[in-house]
């Protein structure tokens, strides 16, 4: 522990914000996987850590509904993604499906990721010994603030006027570039698809593909207006030709890996019994920031780690197929602390909690610290593809978005509460994830979370009340059919185009109408005789 | 004739409402096989829209009513794969999260229990050919919950393949979802709409007159839209096809 900060966030100093109380602070028989949690009083999220802060990007978001309703509205991302995802998820369904042991894959990817965040504490305390020991310098963030402070001050010392950026959702997620840019250092973002979200003036639709709602014809002359401003031109005569449109990247970002002296990183995975970091990545920018620079400052969350070396074989077999649908991805990085004149010889791991304890303390929802980020659960999300990654109000769209976003920020803002919902649970996200974790389930766990958070007086709460004592006895709910049936009676066969009460469902559907007869009046009509039940 | 097995149905409160074509034909279909069915009349419902909307206290106690209802009963048969669902996945969770270790039990041994129609018939009865009758062009949709929940798999279509006269033709981008799911439909009406526009935009390009599947639930969402459109096709459960003869057709 050698870093500029205090460490606040580091395991088994409770209360500041630590990844738990010690060594025995999440035993794996606490471990529950059926998604409907522990009545309130008897387990669930407790206060043991801060709730990450919403980020000033996303402060104020209208709910998950109000954002995909314009969302839906924008039909040439609709037809982008509907497009885009089709592809991948094709190229993932090939690659997946020829590998005889996918499902052992998955429960050993799923093992590995709990044995490191049933053992938090001892495994970040093994990484940083291990890290150390090889010549890197860990600092400890218990949030988004802290982590910022901490690369800036880093950015700083090194009279350093410019970073170059490996994609990174951490550094998204905690707005590293936003923190930079204030305090007056340019953050170049060199992955392709960041630098057009970049150049956009944009934010990341997608964990992987982060430009995935914007089409060739849109990222040229997002290239033509705003390359010159800040680097190197666009040819004029650029066409949309993705190779051509790849060459102008790649001649304005050489510009800025020759000249950068600090770079900002993340990583897919931290070793512990190493002290490796890895960077998965397909376009070799990742390896240029890696290398050239003098100085290597890696923002990490805590549930990146992994217990062994071992471990990350599993997950390079997991993750490129799942994230870009290919066997292998053409660049893995991996790093050891320093290396005599070889590489970055200043290197640094930030290791960020922001809201990761407080999801770790509930048993069912932290199997969602398990992901591993590879957009699987996005790509074949039928309520993604339509609604599109911003709707989801932060850096993590999608299904593993719903069910982190409210973990992470807690259910008070109005898309934290909307995003257990914005899931028709039909279960694609599970059957794909490389970790298993059951999404839907955890949804569903979360939603009763939202319920038991509010005041149970809305209409909705009232109703399901209503509904629930109607149910409670075949009697009562024998009148509620008479009542239903005779109103079939009266509609006849007439096509019902509005109810009152159901406007969001007849705005584009017609109603049923009600049978003249429930199936339990034919029963009696037709069977009461033989059946002793019914008499 | 009673050759077969005794058979409870669960009706399922949404089919004994509003889709009561789909039980019956159930109870038809069953007996026609040789089963003796049953309809034990203190049965209401599952509980999954509770369940699923987050009321799980609401739940509770239709868990402790289903166990009750159908503890006695060595089958018990639900046209619907999602109530089935809720039954085998949602259940057994629900009782150990009110903390009753005796109602857990009991729900995971009615659950055990419960069958989806499809799952009754080739599973259990061991027929394909159900003797059905069904002359028209029909695409199957294969419901969220009984293929990614139950895992059903090809079942359904196992079974419309011995229908006689039908001409099935297969469903574009078919394992993706209708958009319906439960109050889904309304919370996030518009998304809903938007897939439920594309499932029916497949199910026209199929020329199908009949768009047909395990799940009421789902073919309301799909059948408003295409009844909306004015499309022309109809929507049937599976049950009515398999029920569907020449004396008796759908």
């Amino acid at each position: 522990m050698t870093g500029p900060q205090p460490a606040p966030g580091r395991p088994g100093a409770p209360p500041t914000g630590d990844v738990g109380g010690g060594p025995t602070a999440y035993p794996d028989g606490a471990r529950r996987a059926d998604g409907l949690g522990e009545p309130a009083a008897g387990g669930g999220p407790d206060s043991s850590g801060p709730l990450q802060r919403t980020s000033e990007t996303f402060l104020g978001m209208p709910s998950f509904q109000t954002a995909a309703r314009a969302a839906l509205a924008n039909t040439q991302q609709r037809r982008n993604l509907a497009h885009a995802t089709a592809t991948i998820r094709a190229k993932r369904a090939a690659v997946v499906a020829e590998v005889d042991a996918w499902e052992e894959l998955r429960v050993a990817g799923a093992e590995a990721k709990d044995e490191a965040l049933h053992h938090l504490p001892d495994y970040l305390e093994q990484l940083e010994d291990n890290l150390t020991a090889r010549g890197a310098t860990v600092h400890w963030a218990r949030d988004a603030e802290e982590a910022n402070a901490i690369v800036v001050g880093l950015v700083r010392d090194r009279d350093a006027e410019e970073v170059v950026k490996v994609k990174s959702m951490a550094t998204q997620e905690i707005e590293l570039n936003e923190a930079l840019e204030a305090a007056g250092i340019h953050a170049w973002e060199t992955d392709l698809a960041e630098l057009i979200v970049q150049l956009g003036h944009d934010r990341p639709s997608h964990i992987l593909v982060p430009a995935i709602h914007r089409n060739r014809a849109e990222i040229r002359e997002i290239f033509l207006r705003e390359m010159g401003d800040v680097g190197r031109p666009a040819p004029a005569d650029l066409s949309d030709e993705p190779a051509r449109l790849a060459e102008a990247a790649r001649l304005h970002l050489r510009e800025k890996f020759m000249r950068a002296r600090v770079a900002v990183s993340g990583a897919n995975f931290a070793i512990a019994e190493t002290g490796t970091l890895v960077v998965v990545e397909s376009e070799g920018n990742g390896r240029m920031c890696l290398t050239l620079p003098e100085t290597l400052i890696s923002v990490v969350g805590v549930e990146k780690v992994l217990p062994t070396f071992a471990d990350l074989g599993t997950m390079l077999q997991l993750l490129p197929r799942s994230s870009t649908g290919e066997r292998m991805n053409p660049y893995t990085s991996m790093w050891t602390g320093v290396h005599d004149g070889d590489g970055p010889q200043d290197v640094h791991v930030v290791l960020v909690d922001n809201g990761r304890s407080h999801v770790l303390s509930d048993p069912v929802g932290r199997d969602a610290l398990r992901c591993i980020r590879c957009s699987a659960c996005l790509n074949v999300c039928p309520v993604y593809e339509r609604a599109g990654g911003h709707a989801y109000g932060s850096v993590y769209p999608g299904p593993i978005g719903a069910v982190l976003n409210p973990q992470l920020r807690g259910t008070a803002s109005d898309v934290d509460k909307s995003l257990p919902y914005a899931s028709s649970l039909c279960g694609a996200c599970f059957e794909a994830c490389p970790v298993r974790i059951d999404i839907p389930s955890l949804l569903v766990h979360l939603r009763t979370q939202v319920v038991d958070e509010a005041s149970g007086r809305s209409p909705e709460a009232l109703g399901m009340k209503a509904a629930a004592w109607t149910f409670g006895d075949h009697r009562r709910l024998e009148a509620a059919q008479r009542a239903a049936t005779l109103g079939g009676r009266l509609l006849g066969d007439r096509t019902v185009r509005n109810v009152p009460g159901l406007g969001a469902w007849a705005q584009a559907r017609d109603v049923p109408t009600p049978p003249r007869e429930t199936f339990r009046q034919w029963w009696r009509r037709t069977h009461r005789d033989e059946d002793r039940e019914d008499t | 004739m009673t050759t077969g097995p005794t058979v409870a149905l669960f009706a399922t409160c949404f089919n004994d409402t509003m889709w009561p074509e789909a039980p019956r034909a159930t109870v038809l279909l069953l007996e026609r096989l040789g089963c003796r069915v049953v309809f034990p009349r203190e049965q209401t419902c599952c509980g999954q829209m509770f369940t699923n909307t987050g009321y799980a206290d609401e739940a509770t106690p239709l868990v402790r009513r289903y166990a009750d209802v159908f503890g006695p009963y060595d089958y018990v048969v639900a046209p619907s794969g999602s109530c089935v669902g809720s039954v085998r996945e949602q259940h057994a969770a629900l009782a150990r999260r009110a903390g009753d270790t005796a109602l857990e039990a009991a729900a995971e041994a009615s659950a055990a229990r419960t069958y989806e129609l499809s799952e009754f018939l080739v599973d259990v009865l061991g027929v394909t050919d159900v003797g059905a009758y069904f002359p028209h062009r029909v695409t199957y949709h294969p419901t969220c919950h009984s293929l990614r929940m139950l895992h059903v798999g090809d079942k359904p279509l196992q079974l419309l393949r011995q229908v006689r006269g039908i001409d099935l033709v297969e469903l574009p981008s078919a394992a993706e979802c209708c958009g319906f799911g439960g109050t889904f439909a309304v919370k996030n009406a518009d998304t809903s709409i938007a897939m439920g526009a594309d499932k029916a935009r497949h199910v026209r390009e199929t020329g199908a007159e009949v768009v047909v599947a395990g799940d009421n639930s789902c073919l309301a969402h799909i059948g408003g839209i295409l009844d909306r459109q004015r499309s022309g096709v109809r929507t049937l459960h599976l049950a009515q096809i398999l029920a569907s003869t020449e004396e008796v057709p759908a």
